[in-house]
């Protein structure tokens, strides 16, 4: 489904697994992204992300040569040599602390998503547009993990002062997603969101927080400041 | 040993005074005749110990070095004789633990000698033995060869203080009659205390070896808990989520492109196979399905049967521990990988035997030789086989045949 209104976008990817990649390039293609180069190692994916010709990176965790985070490294020292570098990670399992490592590299334009999002085709593609935009992309798993997380300690009384409704806005709102979006994913209206979204600022002590970009960040540092 | 020394070696059963018959009053006689073996041997004793000491200063000049050849087997051998007696008197074995001097001269084999706490404790031994051993095993012999003295002497003398020795004798016999049997056991408890605290040593060493093993062993599992993890991300975890890729992509086509979409289907379905057959080998690697279900026999020959050479399994065990079997499983699987891999065989053997006590394995081919066994793949089979105190020798000269033999314990 290409955008008309969005501009054409140019991707690179870095994924060891041919399978993978090949249906990621298919993927992106079909949907109006151009995959302008994709690389299977670590080093190539360093030097494809210093020339930085590309509107999003899109990078796999692991990668040769060995096999640990180095996806994740090159990721995070590109962005710190070129702040606000859109890059989304993928991988195969999350884990919330690379979530923070992500995070703390720079507001914005930044992604972290298991592999399994991948298929569904058009919220990844979705997920793809608004990182590239500028905007937070938190896979659910991470954002459950950290929310859940919560129920076990003592401190966790100030997320009991939310109704039901409120943790599900707070969940898709630590996931990245916009009033709009928030409210499409709930069958309810964006005032209704909106209205959530002030409760939830109000109870948990937020401080007001304009564009969402700014909005994750703040929901994110509160929930790993309550975990 | 005689049928005498067997004999007068029984074990003591009993310190008490009671019961006053023939067989105690046997028992006594021996017990004081074996305190005289032990009170004679502080003669030689007693020069072992003057000389083993003789041998440190000497050691400066070589003549220390010449005498320690011989003072050293000396006492190696007088005390192992003490070990005999006192462990039969015992009922248990008194166990040495000499540091091993295979492959040492002349020189060497002293200086070796010096550092083992073994040989220093037989020259403790020899001085106990001149001493206080002496005056535990001298009191039986005195407390009986004295009243018969007094009364040979008052017979063939007849003196008046002979028969007043005579008159003390009753007390000196009841004396030994009572202390003769603590006496000869308390001896060969000390005995046992210094020659055979060995058996420290031997935990010493057992207590390493197993801290060895067990570490190898963490080692192992950690690199084998990695390798599954990496067979289930590059295999099966990839292959399922391409599955998705394509399906998603397929969903998104049906409308637009439906032969494109049947395209992504079938590759899906392809897929999915491999993705299964992916986590059947996985699974294999963990615990093979035929040795679950049908035992080390059954999982052997379902190992033998893909390889690509005639291989003769036989198999002579009944029902062995799980951990056991699979190990040795395992142990075989990676041999036979090395034949097929490394020695251009006609054909293999794998020849397994349960006696009761030890499980053996053998693997054999007819290929080349030459298998390293510090190589990963056999390294890797000793240390699984080393978690069970398993042993195993790899022959494989040049040219071959190869021939691995292993050893698991494994009472039954």
């Amino acid at each position: 489904m290409p955008s008309v209104t969005a501009p054409p976008l140019r991707a690179v990817l870095a994924e060891d697994q041919a399978l993978l990649r090949v249906g990621l390039t298919r993927i992106l293609e079909a949907s109006g992204i151009a995959v302008v180069a994709a690389v299977d190692n670590a080093p190539q994916l360093e030097r494809l992300l210093e020339g930085g010709d590309f509107d999003i990176a899109i990078v796999d965790v692991r990668l040769p040569p060995s096999f640990s985070t180095e996806g994740l490294s090159a990721a995070i020292a590109a962005r710190a040599a070129r702040p606000g570098l859109p890059v989304l990670v993928l991988s195969q399992h999350v884990e919330p602390i690379y979530a923070r490592d992500l995070l703390a590299s720079g507001e914005g334009a930044i992604g972290y998503l298991l592999k399994d999002r991948v298929a569904d085709v058009d919220e990844f593609v979705a997920a793809v547009r608004r990182v590239a935009a500028g905007g937070t992309v938190l896979d659910p798993e991470v954002v459950a993990g950290l929310v859940s997380g919560l129920g076990n300690g003592t401190r966790s009384r100030p997320l009991d002062r939310l109704t039901e409704r409120e943790r599900e806005v707070l969940t898709l709102m630590a996931e990245g997603r916009s009033n709009a979006a928030i409210a499409a994913r709930l069958f309810v209206s964006e005032k209704a969101v909106g209205k959530h979204t002030n409760s939830i600022f109000s109870k948990l002590d937020l401080p007001q927080a304009a564009d969402d970009n700014r909005r994750v960040l703040a929901v994110l540092a509160w929930l790993q400041g309550q975990t | 040993m005689t049928d005498w020394s067997a004999m007068s070696l029984q074990p003591i059963t009993t310190v008490r005074p009671a019961p006053v018959d023939g067989d105690a009053l046997v028992d006594r006689l021996r017990l004081t005749a074996v305190s005289l073996g032990y009170a004679l041997s502080m003669a030689p004793a007693l020069a072992l110990g003057i000389l083993s000491i003789l041998c440190i200063p000497l050691g400066l000049v070589t003549a220390g070095f010449v005498l320690a050849l011989a003072v050293v087997p000396a006492t190696a051998a007088l005390t192992g004789l003490h070990r005999r007696v006192s462990g039969r008197l015992l009922g248990e074995e008194i166990a040495t633990s000499y540091a091993d001097t295979t492959g040492t001269n002349v020189v060497t084999r002293p200086v070796r000698w010096i550092t083992d706490r073994a040989r220093w404790r037989d020259v403790g031994f020899v001085w106990f033995s001149a001493t206080g051993g002496f005056a535990l095993s001298v009191l039986p012999v005195a407390l009986l060869v004295g009243p018969l003295t007094h009364v040979v002497g008052a017979v063939v003398d007849g003196g008046f203080w002979w028969w007043i020795l005579v008159l003390l004798d009753g007390p000196l016999l009841l004396v030994w009659w009572l202390v003769t049997p603590a006496l000869v056991r308390a001896r060969a408890v000390a005995e046992r205390n210094i020659l055979g605290s060995a058996r420290v040593a031997e935990l010493e060493r057992r207590v390493e070896q197993v801290t060895t093993s067990r570490t190898e062993t963490l080692d192992h599992s950690a690199a084998e808990v990695r390798r599954i993890e990496r067979d289930l991300h590059d295999g099966a975890q990839a292959r399922i989520a391409a599955v998705g890729m394509n399906v998603g992509l397929a969903e998104k086509l049906m409308a637009t492109d439906p032969a494109a979409a049947a395209e992504l289907l079938r590759e899906a379905r392809e897929t999915t196979v491999d993705a299964l057959e992916d986590l059947r080998s996985v699974v294999r690697g963990i615990h093979p399905p035929a040795l679950a279900d049908r035992g080390l026999a059954g999982g052997l020959e379902a190992l033998a049967l893909p390889i690509p050479l005639p291989i003769t399994v036989t198999v002579d065990a009944g029902e062995l521990p799980a951990p056991v079997e699979s190990a040795a499983y395992f142990a075989v699987a990676e041999c036979l990988a090395n034949t097929v891999k490394h020695a251009g065989a006609t054909r293999a053997w794998v020849r397994v035997r349960h006696d009761g006590d030890v499980l053996h394995l053998v693997v054999g081919d007819d290929g080349r030789g030459g298998a390293d066994p510090h190589g990963s793949g056999l390294a890797g089979v000793a240390r699984r086989l080393a978690a069970f105190d398993g042993r195993m020798v790899v022959e494989s000269p040049a040219g071959g045949p190869t021939v691995v033999t292993m050893e698991v314990p494994c009472p039954q």
